[in-house]
């Protein structure tokens, strides 16, 4: 039976278990969209195409599925693309459809048409422009399999008009893609499993640095089968959180600019690094020249242009992690490294056992206690969005994850904007779950029109607004580096509460320590969406800080305890 | 150093456009990039010329494994290798000066491709050093035009094949290989 392109498109992501897509319709999309309602596929609408893309990010991330946006040609496509570099950057698995002009249109600039292959062509895996209905499902099959291959990403399929409306047979086994991992698998130089386990067995102050690949390849617990068993404590990336439980007794928290002090200092005195899944970030190393100076290197990652790319390392594997953890298990001498744990806990001084909670309260609002205290409210057991700034690093520091994939966030490209949409993603894939979107007051003015898809699909995702009237990760640099010259940090908003109570969304301003339980409770009861305006002290900056290209365990320390907190 | 990689890449649409767009991109400058294609259908292989130090070359080397058109990355620089350049050079030439090309294109033993009355088209093919070399002696009789193609490289002798092509079933591994020993300058 002959289908068209637009019902082979559809075909196909059912094919691939796609159940959720988002998206905006638009001219050179409309065949698809036509199709679209014989299918078992439910639409969100969004309010802007880079909403779509960091749906779907935010979709995969918490699921580990594939997340499918669907844009228009043009302006619509082209909306797409900070989402799509977002995800490159955080490893995230989405597949983004794009309707394109007509094929005999292209290149002769018409209405609405861009090179939308050309210019994703350096923040995706792959991408693919298909001009006939014949190539519709080989491309489309393909770009599933590219996205969740290897270190997984996003890929692009831009389809022409003609190519939905044409129509052919298909063949769905000869579609299939046939990729293979095996690739990679020869070449040469590749670390020895058995160098590394001789660097394991002999470290006296090894150190394991975990990052998003723990929970992208499902090596959870393989990673702390591995450090109970050797007693190596585990540093985290920020996309790391999770991956092992904050509670976990070898568990030390977070590494680099904004990381535990401890931590820091740690990976400076380790004479073993074991970094698995994660890439050395700038945001995590500081100074190359002076990072870890005392360490030999074991480095595992997926990705081969990882190996050696930052750090210079002494074992590189190319493999996938879990694969490698559960080769290197049964090796692994079982270690006693008390001497080493007891110093790490020596570090931490009595920072770690003061407890935020009980600091008498001075009757300012800080943005820390309105997250540790949404910690303890929700038993630590919400999937937290965040978007990019102080609020997301005070997140990080005192939100306390036990669950893997219980924490979204825009780390390498640090995409302001990202959180309510990305969480709108995350509980259309979890809809059990508990969704807090954890956002600052300019991230949120960036796509705060998504709260209207909140409300059309009927979505119950609570939002904090960490609200400093600054875009204050910035004004913290302008502070520290700048000398206060708050160039273009100040900035107002809407007033929140009425404003979500526009969009239908029940809403409360919080000013004080006193009604902040209240009002998560209260938000936390209702089986709709809620937004807490949460009006914080403005001038706060988060503590430690490693400045950009500084020594790792050179950090700006808290100059006086106005408000003193574990992570300081 | 200069790294020479022999890339073979699906002949699809865009293709070069994504493996430069990776030099690109990495901040590796290409010294000189030729593109054919290979006794395979479906396959072209490219010479790419780069200047970096050994890690670059593996990193380059490892990012162009993660293009989905790349079938297979051979960095030759140190294999024992053949890298050939062709050059067409015209030069203005009459009268004496027209002999004294003549003898020199015969020393290096390159050829008169086109005469006309004020000049001579010369093609060359060798290494770039010669190429180079007879580039400078025909200097002071004018060269008006230049064009080279870059250099193209082959390992010598019998390859083992490091890794099939792993895509697509048209293509068996010992197409790629082939038997080149015996094949000298």
């Amino acid at each position: 039976m002959k289908l068209t392109g637009a019902q082979i498109l559809w075909e196909a992501l059912v094919r691939e278990g796609v159940s959720d897509v988002f998206g905006y319709p638009g001219g050179a999309i409309l065949p698809a969209y036509d199709a679209m309602l014989a299918y078992p596929v439910r639409h969100v609408l969004v309010r802007h195409e880079q909403g779509a893309t960091h749906m779907a990010d935010g979709y995969a991330r918490a699921s580990g599925k594939v997340g499918v946006a669907i844009a228009t040609s043009g302006p619509g496509a082209t909306n797409m693309v900070t989402g799509i570099a977002t995800a490159m950057m955080d490893s995230s698995p989405i597949v983004c459809i794009t309707g394109q002009v007509g094929s005999k249109l292209i290149g002769s600039d018409a209405f609405q048409e861009t090179d939308i292959t050309g210019i994703t062509l350096p923040i995706t895996k792959h991408n693919y422009l298909v001009t006939s209905a014949e190539d519709v499902a080989p491309a489309v099959l393909e770009a599933f399999a590219v996205a969740r291959s290897g270190r997984p990403g996003p890929v692009l399929v831009d389809i022409t008009k003609d190519a939905q409306q044409g129509s052919c047979d298909v063949d769905w086994a000869a579609a299939e893609a046939h990729l293979t991992e095996a690739l990679d698998a020869a070449l040469p130089g590749d670390g020895d499993a058995r160098e590394a386990i001789a660097l394991i067995n002999s470290a006296e102050r090894p150190l394991i640095l975990a990052g998003h690949g723990v929970m992208l390849s499902g090596a959870e617990r393989e990673i702390v089968a591995l450090a109970e068993r050797a007693q190596i404590p585990i540093a985290v990336t920020l996309l790391g959180i999770g991956g092992v439980a904050a509670s976990h007794p070898l568990n030390l928290g977070m590494m680099g600019m904004h990381g535990e002090a401890w931590v820091n200092t740690a990976i400076q005195e380790a004479d073993l690094l074991i970094a698995l899944g994660m890439r050395f970030d700038d945001r995590v190393t500081g100074n190359l020249r002076t990072y870890a100076r005392n360490a030999r290197k074991i480095h595992v990652d997926i990705d081969r242009g990882e190996l050696n790319k930052n750090v210079r390392v002494d074992v590189a594997i190319a493999k996938d992690l879990r694969a490698a953890l559960a080769e290197w298990q049964p090796l692994v001498a079982p270690g006693d490294r008390s001497a080493w744990l007891a110093h790490i806990q020596s570090l931490k001084g009595d920072v770690a056992v003061r407890d935020i909670q009980n600091l008498p309260d001075n009757g300012h609002l800080y943005a820390a206690h309105v997250i540790n205290d949404l910690w303890r409210l929700t038993g630590g057991e919400a999937l937290v969005v965040t978007d990019v700034g102080q609020h997301q690093m005070w997140e990080a520091q005192y939100y306390k994850h036990n669950r893997s994939r219980s924490l979204i966030t825009s780390g390498g490209l640090g995409t302001m904007g990202f959180a309510l949409p990305a969480a709108i993603g995350a509980k259309i894939a979890c809809p059990d779950q508990e969704v807090w979107v954890v956002v600052g007051d300019g991230g949120f003015q960036m796509t705060m029109a998504e709260l209207a898809t909140v409300v059309q699909e009927n979505l119950d995702i609570n939002v904090a607004i960490i609200n400093n009237g600054y875009l204050g990760m910035v004004r913290q640099w302008q502070e520290f580096f700048y000398d206060k010259r708050y160039a273009a940090t100040p900035i107002i908003g809407p007033n929140f509460q009425k404003l979500a109570e526009a969009f239908g969304i029940s809403a409360a301003t919080i000013k004080t320590r006193a009604e902040v339980a209240g009002a998560v409770e209260s938000a936390r009861r209702q089986k709709r969406a809620a937004l807490i305006d949460f009006q914080v002290e403005q001038e706060d900056s988060v503590y430690p800080m490693v400045p950009a290209g500084a020594d790792l365990d050179r950090m700006i320390r808290r100059p006086s305890p106005i408000v003193e907190t574990a992570a300081d | 150093m200069l790294h020479t990689f022999a890339v073979y890449v699906d002949n699809k649409p865009g293709v070069l456009n994504r493996v430069a767009s990776l030099f690109r991109r990495r901040g590796f400058n290409i010294e000189s990039l030729t593109v054919g294609h290979t006794e395979t259908t479906g396959v072209s292989r490219m010479t790419v010329v780069v200047d970096t130090d050994e890690y670059g070359a593996r990193r380059l080397e490892a990012n162009l494994y993660k293009l989905v058109p790349c079938r297979r990355v051979d960095n030759i620089t140190d294999a024992p290798s053949i890298a050939r350049d062709l050059a067409l050079i015209k030069v203005g030439a009459t009268g004496e000066a027209r002999t004294h090309v003549m003898q020199l294109v015969d020393v290096y033993r390159a050829r008169i491709i086109d005469v006309s009355p004020e000049s001579l088209v010369i093609e060359t093919t060798g290494t770039e050093d010669k190429i180079d070399s007879l580039l400078e002696v025909l200097r002071p009789y004018g060269v008006i035009e230049m064009v080279r193609t870059g250099r193209v490289a082959m390992a010598r002798g019998h390859v083992p094949v490091r890794r099939a092509f792993p895509r697509g079933s048209t293509t068996a591994a010992s197409d790629i290989s082939g038997d080149v020993s015996n094949c000298s300058v």
